[in-house]
């Protein structure tokens, strides 16, 4: 159990968690949500501690820190010109405005007044230019880089003011700036150090133990709730309920050990929130692979397993079943759950009018961590039934990064994609799982040329249909966001969408 | 003597050469390349070489190998690749995790073992001593990751009255908090350690107190208790010593079960994620101070041995001089 963990957690980052992303556009929005209100006397000097199964590889997103560098620094020590808020909306940040031409291809913004890094040196839009230089420069390993490669040109005319263009139109364009953290452009490597302009300085950093947050005294919006926030990091799961039992830490940032749960849930002196998350546990077939270029095979094997069944049996009574590839925080949500009935009789008439009355059989590359065994033993006696035959391949991250993800060397395999707004990788006919449909790729390109969120919106929505109807992968289910606290703990974020985790708001009540 | 120390030193050096060459190749020999920890996914070929000649490890093996021991001769154990770090403070940072877990647990099993294996041979025929022997046996069949389990459970997670895994992020500023996060741990260790150490300790004694220089010193007036300490205890640490030097080293190693079960950022755990993210700067250079350590370890085992036993100087018992 604690080397699966483990090897998720280091190394699976960079692969998934990192990189899965396409994004598309942003609505409107209105302030962070929180975790209910607080009770009032809080501490404002409290140190509260952050229990998290996922430490920063190095500070530095653009350098491959990882699903923890994110966690740990996105929102709290560095800030973006918008903010993608817990509930999925994008709101302005250290842009106060911003104007965007009629063609849609020049964005200029202003940027908002008496911000200063923590090293104390003034905000410019030089430091702006640079941030956004660093994201698309050639050795970026920015999860962003591919979608703000439409910047053609980033000008800074005077201090305040910055304009982009774009070489085409991309209404996700404000949504992936939310993404970018604003450096200070003086601050060299920050792989080991950090300078932003955000609610808190970086403290001690352990690597293999924890990272502290101290608040910055010179915010330029309201301070940090409290004055220290201490992530401490774990391998294993158990070992992390473990520390918040005996009071060792106060959250658990995202629950992965539901057996766990019933024991919070009674006991009074914690609190257990479940929000929405975007992880999505795919069956991805190889759609270019015999017989998985059969639409009705496809659909067969996703009639034949019993997605209620498997959630059941992995996380009890949490996370929510999909149709379709979307979260519903993303906006062109809807229900299409039953566009994927569990009908083993309708999977044994697809086979049958496929080709294949008596089944057949393929190889699943299954990661070699939590749930995907689970999964694909309950996976493979499921298709038993209809006569398909499964063999079940282990595989480790860095061997499922190079011979299913790059070499598309697989007949199937189960994967987790974290990121929302990821629907948008079915229009890339390269992508691994090979799904190659002319009217899905144009859909997907429309959609990002789009003039409003509601013609995008329209757009994905068909992608969305299409996708689910010839099952162009099977989706599992969505995980659950499940935040433990101490119940004298609130303010923390629900959701913590694509792994964001802002601390500002969090206190501990004396 | 002077020249055995000498000789045993050369050893030392000899080994610890040829254990970079084996640590050096073997490493290279792991499937995976480091460059996929370092690029994201979709990286462009051209970023993936990029990547390679950025840490190197584009270069021959050769060149890459004198690289690495140059540094090492100078005491710079390099760079990570992933956090860019230099990864000779992280060990000496480990270390003060890792040397305090396995030095206390050490002396505690020792304190522990020393005596309950002396009283478990001499007084074999009383029930305690039977009883010694019993829970020693019980104890070697308890894994490590399992008592430490317990104790969290037990002393942690319901009585509160220590941490339940974890270090101080300020070390050993604190030390209190620190002494009280090894607690357990060392606990653990010495627990385990100590079973199997009875046990040798035991039959070392049982032979002793079995020998005919013994009965002769008694039959010369000596009672037990001097008879057994001017000749006895000698001869009796003798085999133990070499037990106890290869525990002290096993136990440095095996830390890394211990660590994750505490959630301690000690050598072992990084190690472990070292391994896991391809960064041979820090798995060389983990390797390289276990190594050394284990060396050392024999090494002192060795003239210690000596000291206790003069037949190993004059040569009357063979072996290397």
């Amino acid at each position: 159990m604690s080397s699966t963990t483990r090897t998720r957690r280091h190394v699976l980052p960079a692969v998934t968690a990192a990189a899965l992303v396409l994004a598309l556009t942003a609505c409107g929005g209105d302030p962070v949500g929180g975790s209910g209100g607080s009770t009032g006397a809080y501490d404002p000097n409290a140190t509260v501690t952050i229990g998290s199964l996922y430490e920063p590889q190095n500070l530095d997103n653009t350098a491959g820190g990882g699903q923890g560098v994110t966690e740990a620094l996105h929102g709290n020590v560095y800030e973006g010109l918008f903010r993608l808020t817990d509930t999925g909306k994008t709101e302005p940040l250290l842009a106060a405005s911003h104007k965007v031409s009629p063609d849609g291809l020049t964005y200029t913004f202003t940027l908002r007044d008496g911000v200063t890094f923590h090293s104390g040196k003034k905000l410019t839009s030089a430091d702006v230019k640079h941030s956004l230089e660093r994201v698309i420069a050639p050795d970026s390993q920015s999860a962003r880089k591919k979608n703000l490669s439409v910047i053609k040109t980033v000008t800074a005319p005077d201090p305040k003011t910055l304009t982009v263009t774009l070489s085409q139109k991309s209404i996700s364009f404000v949504y992936n700036l939310s993404y970018v953290w604003i450096v200070n452009a003086e601050a060299g490597d920050l792989r080991a150090a950090a300078d932003g302009t955000g609610p808190f300085e970086l403290g001690n950093w352990t690597r293999g133990s924890s990272l502290g947050l101290d608040r910055f005294t010179g915010y330029w919006g309201a301070k940090a709730a409290s004055k220290k926030i201490v992530l401490r990091y774990f391998k294993d799961a158990s070992a992390l309920n473990n520390a918040l039992l005996s009071k060792g830490v106060d959250l658990v940032t995202s629950q992965q050990s539901p057996d766990a749960l019933d024991r919070f849930k009674k006991d009074p002196a914690y609190k257990v929130t479940e929000g929405a998350s975007t992880t999505k546990l795919l069956l991805a077939f190889n759609d270019k692979a015999e017989p998985f270029t059969d639409v009705r095979v496809r659909r067969a094997v996703a009639a034949a397993i019993d997605d209620k069944k498997l959630l059941e049996s992995v996380w009890g009574g949490h996370g929510k079943l999909i149709g379709s590839m979307v979260p519903p925080t993303d906006p062109w949500y809807e229900d299409l759950t039953g566009t994927d009935p569990y009908d083993p009789a309708l999977a044994k008439r697809l086979l049958t009018e496929a080709g294949h009355p008596d089944g057949f059989g393929f190889t699943l590359q299954t990661p070699s961590y939590d749930p995907h065994p689970t999964a694909a033993t309950f996976i493979a006696s499921q298709l038993a039934a209809v006569g398909i035959k499964v063999k079940i391949e282990p595989i480790t991250p860095d061997q499922w990064y190079t011979k299913v993800y790059k070499n598309k060397d697989f007949d199937a395999t189960l994967q987790e994609h974290v990121n929302d707004r990821d629907l948008v990788w079915y229009g890339n006919p390269d992508f691994y799982w090979g799904y190659d449909n002319p009217q899905v790729t144009k859909w997907v390109e429309e959609a990002e040329r789009s003039s409003t969120p509601a013609e995008q919106t329209e757009l994905l929505k068909r992608v969305n249909r299409t996708t689910a109807r010839e099952a162009a992968s099977e989706w599992l289910y969505l995980y659950p966001q499940i935040v433990v606290a101490d119940s004298r703990i609130s303010g923390y974020p629900l959701n913590g969408l694509n792994s964001q985790f802002h601390a500002y708001g969090i206190k501990k009540n004396r | 003597m002077t020249r055995y120390v000498l000789r045993r030193l050369a050893l030392l050096l000899v080994s610890l050469a040829l254990a970079t060459v084996v640590l050096f190749v073997l490493l290279r020999m792991l499937p995976g390349d480091p460059a996929n920890a370092l690029t994201a996914v979709g990286a462009t070929d051209e970023q993936i070489a990029a990547a390679r000649a950025s840490i190197g490890s584009d270069r021959p093996l050769p060149e890459q190998f004198v690289h690495w021991t140059g540094q090492l001769v100078r005491g710079d154990f390099g760079t990570s690749f992933v956090s860019s770090l230099p990864v000779g403070p992280e060990i000496a940072t480990r270390l003060q995790v890792t040397l305090p877990l396995t030095l206390a647990a050490f002396l505690l099993a020792v304190a522990v073992a020393v005596p309950a294996g002396f009283v478990a041979a001499h007084k074999r025929h009383t029930w305690y001593g039977a009883l010694l022997s019993g829970v020693s046996q019980l104890g070697n069949a308890i894994p490590v990751f399992w008592l430490g389990m317990i104790l969290v459970a037990v002393l942690a997670v319901n009585a509160r009255w220590f941490p339940s895994g974890g270090f101080p992020p300020d070390g050993w500023a604190d030390p209190t908090e620190a002494v009280r996060a090894l607690t357990l741990p060392v606990i653990t260790v010495a627990l385990v350690m100590s079973a199997s150490l009875i046990r040798y300790v035991r039959s070392a004694t049982l032979d002793v107190l079995g020998s005919d220089y013994l009965r002769t010193a008694r039959a010369l007036g000596a009672s037990f208790g001097s008879a057994m300490w001017r000749h006895g205890l000698r001869n009796a640490s003798v085999p133990v010593i070499s037990v106890l030097g290869i525990e002290l080293a096993s136990t440095l190693l095996g830390a890394v079960v211990v660590e994750s079960v505490f959630a301690l950022p000690g050598l072992g755990s990084q190690l472990t994620t070292g391994i896991s993210q391809h960064d041979y700067p820090v798995i060389q250079g983990v390797l390289f101070v276990s190594t050394l350590a284990v060396l050392l370890i024999g090494f002192a085992a060795d003239i210690v041995q000596r000291v206790v036993d003069p037949r190993l100087r004059t040569g009357l018992a063979g072996g290397i001089r």
